[in-house]
């Protein structure tokens, strides 16, 4: 006779859990130079043990000058970005103007608080292109909390990747180093560095990389893959 | 003379802190976590033999702690047995049946049979009910042929032709499936394990890195590690090599060293070799 039948016949008050919020995987990331901006995300999606994709990027283009990062649980960021490419519409109808990068942020901002008590499940990182044509970078915990970065990793390998950007593109804990500006060069080729060795070591970071570069001409997609195993 | 505090292990397990971390943990005190290895093992009975197979990443949660571990441990020399579970009890209750295995050849003075080292590992995993996290692949060659064995934590063992265990288990059981036939080729069946275990290492998140292979007959065994690499590591563009000096100093003090000198000669000792 199992336990739980035996607490039953007690008479003893069970607790029944069930919850809303599945854990997808997936890494986001985002650099940020003096006139362009790199958002980047693997395109496994997974859940427990297994993959459910290997073809599905985290990265969602906003408008011609912003572009979001989700990573978390894909149910919510499928609701999210459905919610949030509805508004947009609504805005550029209202005003006759496409959204400015800094507006975007302020308004997922709201949008995520608007649902503090049963969150969004999804760290949100948004890369673009300000007002003055310069990148900028706004990364976001799940219920809204915000600020403007020049770099910032998020998702499952998130805590992977950070030291290692506050090193190479922050000059953190180095002494003596002349801290050059990032070019769009090095910013490539840094994040594909980062993701090989998020993929080495992280279970749910794969199969290929989508690299978003956004600049005042547009925004470029370039591919490249990573370990499958 | 004060006496020495140390006390020696008398053998088996310890429990003495059974019942303190159990206050520990009413208290909230979260216990330590283990390494699972989510793994992808197999083995398979082929024409003249064994053929084991293993992946070699161990994980930690969902993080990858070791990308090339070994998990066809040795139990006697015609004896290998493949290990799922916890790292740690995997690896020694394999030890500690070779051991008993090979002092159980020296009583006999016969090679051990695997249904001898099947009966010590089941007997074991049952004495402590589950507790012991070790599922295991065990094959052998002994004087009444090829044998293969699946062995459960709790100690339940299956005889079979085809085995696979571990969190990659399903993905590669789907290969052998489709593919596996009875007196099977040396050369074919290497392919199928090896395709079995690439099968876990691509679909299981918890199984990566290489595919090893451990090929068993009546007089030889091939302990093949790494039999193949299924994913080749990505190559890293940008060069992270630090100039001198770039790390931070933060005290420097330097002491003399006061050396006592007895002797300035060097004599020539022989090396104690009996």
């Amino acid at each position: 006779m199992s336990l739980q039948m035996e607490q039953h016949e007690y008479g003893t008050p069970m607790q029944r859990y069930w919850s809303p919020y599945a854990m997808n995987g997936g890494t986001g990331l985002a650099v940020s130079g003096a006139d362009f901006a790199i958002v980047a995300s693997d395109s496994r999606l997974s859940e427990g043990f297994s993959i459910h994709s290997r073809d599905a990027p985290k990265t969602y283009q906003l408008t011609d000058t912003t572009v979001l990062s989700c990573a978390g649980f894909h149910g919510d960021i499928l609701a999210l970005t459905k919610y949030l490419e509805a508004r947009l519409q609504m805005y550029e109808h209202e005003h006759n103007k496409k959204m400015s990068t800094s507006a975007i942020a302020a308004m997922l901002s709201t949008i995520l608080y608007y649902k503090r008590f049963f969150p969004y499940y999804v760290y949100n990182i948004i890369g673009g292109i300000d007002d003055e044509g310069k990148g900028c970078i706004y990364s976001f915990d799940p219920v809204g909390s915000y600020e403007r970065e020049t770099y910032r990793a998020g998702g499952s390998a998130g805590s992977i990747l950070q030291p290692l950007l506050d090193n190479q593109i922050g000059f953190k804990n180095q002494q003596g180093v002349v801290k050059t500006p990032l070019t769009l060069q090095k910013a490539v080729q840094l994040v594909k560095d980062v993701f090989i060795s998020a993929a080495e070591r992280d279970i749910y970071t794969g199969d290929s990389l989508v690299i978003r570069i956004i600049t005042k001409d547009g925004v470029k997609t370039e591919t490249f893959p990573l370990r499958r195993d | 003379m004060a006496a020495t505090c140390v006390e020696f292990a008398t053998g088996g397990f310890s429990f003495e802190n059974c019942r303190r971390n159990a206050i520990l943990e009413e208290k909230g005190l979260k216990p330590p976590k283990v390494y699972k290895t989510g793994t992808t093992i197999v083995g398979i009975v082929f024409s003249d033999g064994i053929i084991l197979g293993a992946d070699t990443r161990a994980t930690e949660d969902t993080i990858v702690a070791d990308k090339n571990c070994s998990k066809i441990h040795y139990l006697a020399p015609n004896i290998y047995c493949c290990g799922a579970g916890t790292a740690a009890d995997t690896e020694k209750t394999t030890q500690i049946i070779s051991s008993q295995l090979e002092l159980h050849r020296l009583n006999t003075d016969r090679t051990v049979r695997v249904c001898t080292a099947n009966r010590l590992l089941k007997q074991m995993l049952f004495r402590y009910q589950g507790h012991i996290g070790a599922a295991l692949v065990l094959g052998g060659v002994d004087s009444t042929g090829p044998h293969l064995y699946s062995i459960w934590p709790h100690g339940s063992t299956d005889v079979l032709p085809y085995v696979t265990m571990g969190s990659g288990s399903l993905a590669a059981m789907s290969v052998f499936e489709s593919r596996y036939t009875p007196g099977i080729s040396r050369e074919d069946g290497m392919k199928l394990v090896r395709d079995a275990i690439a099968a876990g290492i691509f679909n299981d998140l918890g199984s990566g890195s290489n595919i090893d292979l451990c090929v068993i007959t009546k007089d030889k065994v091939d302990y093949l590690r790494p039999y193949d690499e299924a994913n080749k590591k990505g190559v890293r563009q940008g060069k992270y090599a630090y100039k001198k000096g770039t790390s931070c100093v933060l005290t420097e003090t330097v002491r003399k060293v006061e050396f006592v000198v007895e002797s300035t000669q060097v004599k020539v000792e022989a090396m104690d070799t009996v």
